[in-house]
């Protein structure tokens, strides 16, 4: 009785997904307008985990903001590390040693495979398969031993510095690495086998949930959902950084957009930073692990610097501006979740709930980086 | 000795089943856990007990010592009255199935018939449920729970049906001693009586599956979906008893599978029938139950009617024709 009468003439419901739900993987809300079990409107609503991280960049000094860009995305927190470095250094016109360079590569390549396996799991997990995610945790158990051997945390890390990174890798890192790709290598055809080609996932993931590249364009979506409708641009290739240019890795993409396609994407980009690690392990010079005119204090000069990465979830971007004092005039972060998220409300008119979720869940969502 | 007097042999059995039913869900509960650990590389409960094999009753009693929450503005005989409807039927369903020959409460000769009309009256604890709770995710659960379980009832039923023209009776025992004499007289091996006994078995199969709401079928409590489902505002144990009610109802499926396919309480070589290889068939039934659960993401609401609609009931349909045809056409080839 009670729900019928909070219906409408026009028979639809407001139903509340979250601010706690088990398919927004944290404290996002979503306001749907539900026909039934069909969605006339969603409207996501942010700002439950808002934690002020720019107006915090401009109240530290610049090292000091370094912690908060590994709370912004808690999966791929390197890469986070790495658009912040990339943009201070180049405001302050700082040369990174090779050797750096390829730590860096290495680390933020097993941070992305292991924010790959965690979106892996949680994916199936929305559809309702419990058991891969604790096979993907299981591989990720290892990449997190190995950086935090290196790194000394576990989830939010502050390894890179201005000018380097914080401290050198050993011999047994690069060895612990290459058996874990050796042991993944392994292990991806069983994810492939059992998952990738399960009837009731291929059913419920192929020909729904379309994003195309037009409205992916529209949103300002990047990362494996524009990737996923079609669309090779890949923030390493577009504006090459770091040693990228250097290491061969192809871009994968699937035209057909829907989530299958992002699905896909992201299981290919997981063989694609094996690559890039197994190349940058063999290729790793000796040498200094920080920039030896790295100054302690930094004081970039007046200006307005950009800086963007590829991020685990798409292209991550900072933009510093600097008065020439020890803190930042304006920080702005420029972070992939949130553009992914916006076009939700649009490609997910009409659709049915269950499907929906799938493709919210293909979207990769991390609240904390959307809200910052 | 004489045998004992029927109404303490009623008793008797009565209080047997309960405990019967009782200890099934509590330990169906402790077999999910396991099975679920290993499959998922790690070992479950074993804290409680050896291993964790007092966890049910721990996890009993905290359930029942638990409060219970009622929401404000729900209706408050429908919210109640659910829990109780759909784990009785499932009880009262105990009551007709043959543990053996002689291990059965009531031999009634329409025993298969009582547990369907049984069967169809626990979808109103799920309807209840939903629609008593006054929760947005509750009603749609409710929703798919009666339309989930009115589209699998047609194909179980069809199969059904299919197996009475072949045995002609609706004596659960008397299936089962029709099934005599080794494992090719078991009906879902009896190519004789119709050659797609083997599909008749998988359509029954998955259909009571559904029908008990099991993964990949669990539609109405998709967690990920909605919250709970239908008993998303449940707690202690009106969440205990559809807990209970869902494995009682595993049981009564399997149990039913078992007696008209795999021959009930006959032994696949024809010796020594008994409880034993009910039992055993039975848990090997819930034990695939259980595998398929923890191995598959779950469907679609449509895809799921889509399943029923589109491949069962045509399927079970040609079925029932094709047994129809064998019992007129056989006996003219041989007489």
């Amino acid at each position: 009785m009670s729900v019928l009468a909070q219906c409408d003439s026009k028979e639809t419901f407001v139903l509340n997904l979250g601010p706690q739900h088990p398919a927004t993987h944290g404290v996002l809300r979503v306001k749907l307008t539900m026909d039934g079990e069909y969605i006339r409107q969603a409207e996501p609503v942010l700002g439950y985990i808002h934690r002020m991280h720019e107006k915090m960049g401009e109240n530290r000094t610049w090292a000091q903001f370094m912690p908060n860009t590994g709370r912004l995305d808690y999966l791929s927190a390197l890469s986070y590390n790495h658009g912040y470095v990339l943009a201070v250094e180049r405001s302050a016109a700082i040369e990174v040693p090779e050797r750096a360079e390829y730590i860096r590569v290495i680390t933020v390549e097993l941070n992305r495979i292991s924010s790959h396996l965690v979106w892996f799991g949680a994916f199936i997990l929305d559809l309702g398969g419990f058991t891969p995610l604790l096979y993907a945790f299981d591989d990720r158990e290892i990449i997190l031993d190995l950086l935090q051997a290196v790194t000394g945390s576990r989830l939010t890390y502050c390894y890179f510095r201005f000018g380097g990174v914080y401290n050198d890798i050993e011999p047994d890192f690069i060895t612990g690495t290459l058996a874990f790709i050796k042991r993944l290598r392994a292990r991806m055809p069983m994810y492939h086998n059992l998952v990738t080609k399960n009837i009731i996932l291929v059913k419920r993931l192929k020909d729904i949930g379309f994003v195309p590249a037009e409205m992916c364009r529209k949103y300002g979506a990047t990362g494996p959902v524009l990737r996923g409708a079609g669309v090779a641009y890949d923030v390493r290739r577009a504006e090459p950084y770091s040693v990228y240019p250097e290491l061969d890795f192809d871009i994968p993409t699937h035209p057909e957009g829907d989530s299958m396609a992002r699905y896909l994407v992201r299981m290919d980009e997981i063989e694609q930073s094996m690559r890039i690690i197994e190349q940058a392990c063999t290729k790793l010079p000796n040498g200094p692990v920080m920039a030896e005119k790295a100054p302690k204090i930094i004081k970039p000069a007046k200006g307005d610097y950009y800086a963007a990465v590829e991020a685990a979830r798409g292209s991550f971007g900072v933009r510093l501006v600097s008065d020439g004092t020890n803190t930042p005039y304006r920080l702005k972060l420029r972070s992939p979740s949130y553009s992914n998220l916006s076009l939700f409300g649009e490609a997910s008119r009409g659709m049915l709930l269950p499907d929906a979720l799938a493709l919210m869940g293909s979207l990769d969502l991390v609240i904390p980086e959307i809200d910052r | 000795m004489n045998p004992p007097s029927e109404p303490i042999r009623l008793l008797a059995f009565l209080i047997g089943l309960i405990i019967f039913a009782a200890l099934n869900a509590a330990y169906l509960v402790w077999l999910e856990r396991k099975v679920a650990g290993h499959v998922q590389r790690r070992i479950g409960p074993k804290e409680v007990g050896p291993f964790g094999l007092l966890q049910p009753l721990v996890d009993g009693i905290k359930l029942m010592t638990k409060q219970i929450l009622v929401p404000d503005h729900i209706d408050p005989i429908l919210f109640r009255i659910a829990p109780p409807l759909l784990l009785i039927p499932a009880v009262m369903s105990f009551v007709t199935i043959p543990f053996s020959e002689t291990l059965v409460a009531r031999d009634i000769n329409l025993g298969l018939l009582m547990i369907f009309a049984f069967a169809s009256i626990n979808v109103l604890g799920i309807l209840l449920g939903g629609w008593g709770s006054n929760n947005k995710y509750a009603v749609i659960a409710a929703a798919r729970g009666v339309s989930q379980n009115v589209a699998y009832e047609i194909p179980m039923l069809i199969t059904v049906i299919t197996m009475v023209m072949i045995t002609h009776t609706l004596n659960l025992n008397e299936i089962v001693r029709q099934q005599a004499g080794g494992i090719f007289n078991w009906y879902i091996f009896r190519w004789s009586a119709n050659p797609l006994m083997l599909v008749s078995f998988l359509i029954f199969f998955t259909c009571s599956m559904a029908e008990t709401n099991r993964a990949p079928f669990d539609l109405g409590e998709a967690e990920s979906e909605l919250v709970a489902g239908y008993h998303t505002e449940y707690s202690g144990m009106g969440f205990g008893l559809f807990f209970m009610g869902e494995y009682a109802n595993i049981v009564i499926g399997c149990s039913l599978a078992t007696l008209l396919f795999l021959g009930g309480w006959q032994c696949p070589f024809g010796l020594w029938p008994g409880v034993h290889w009910f039992l055993i068939k039975l848990y090997l039934l819930i034990f695939t139950v259980i595998l398929i659960r923890w191995t598959f993401p779950r469907t679609t609401i449509y895809g799921l009617l889509n399943l029923s609609w589109k491949i069962l009931i045509p399927f079970a349909l040609f079925n029932l024709i094709l047994t129809g045809a064998m019992l007129k056409i056989w006996p003219l080839i041989f007489p």
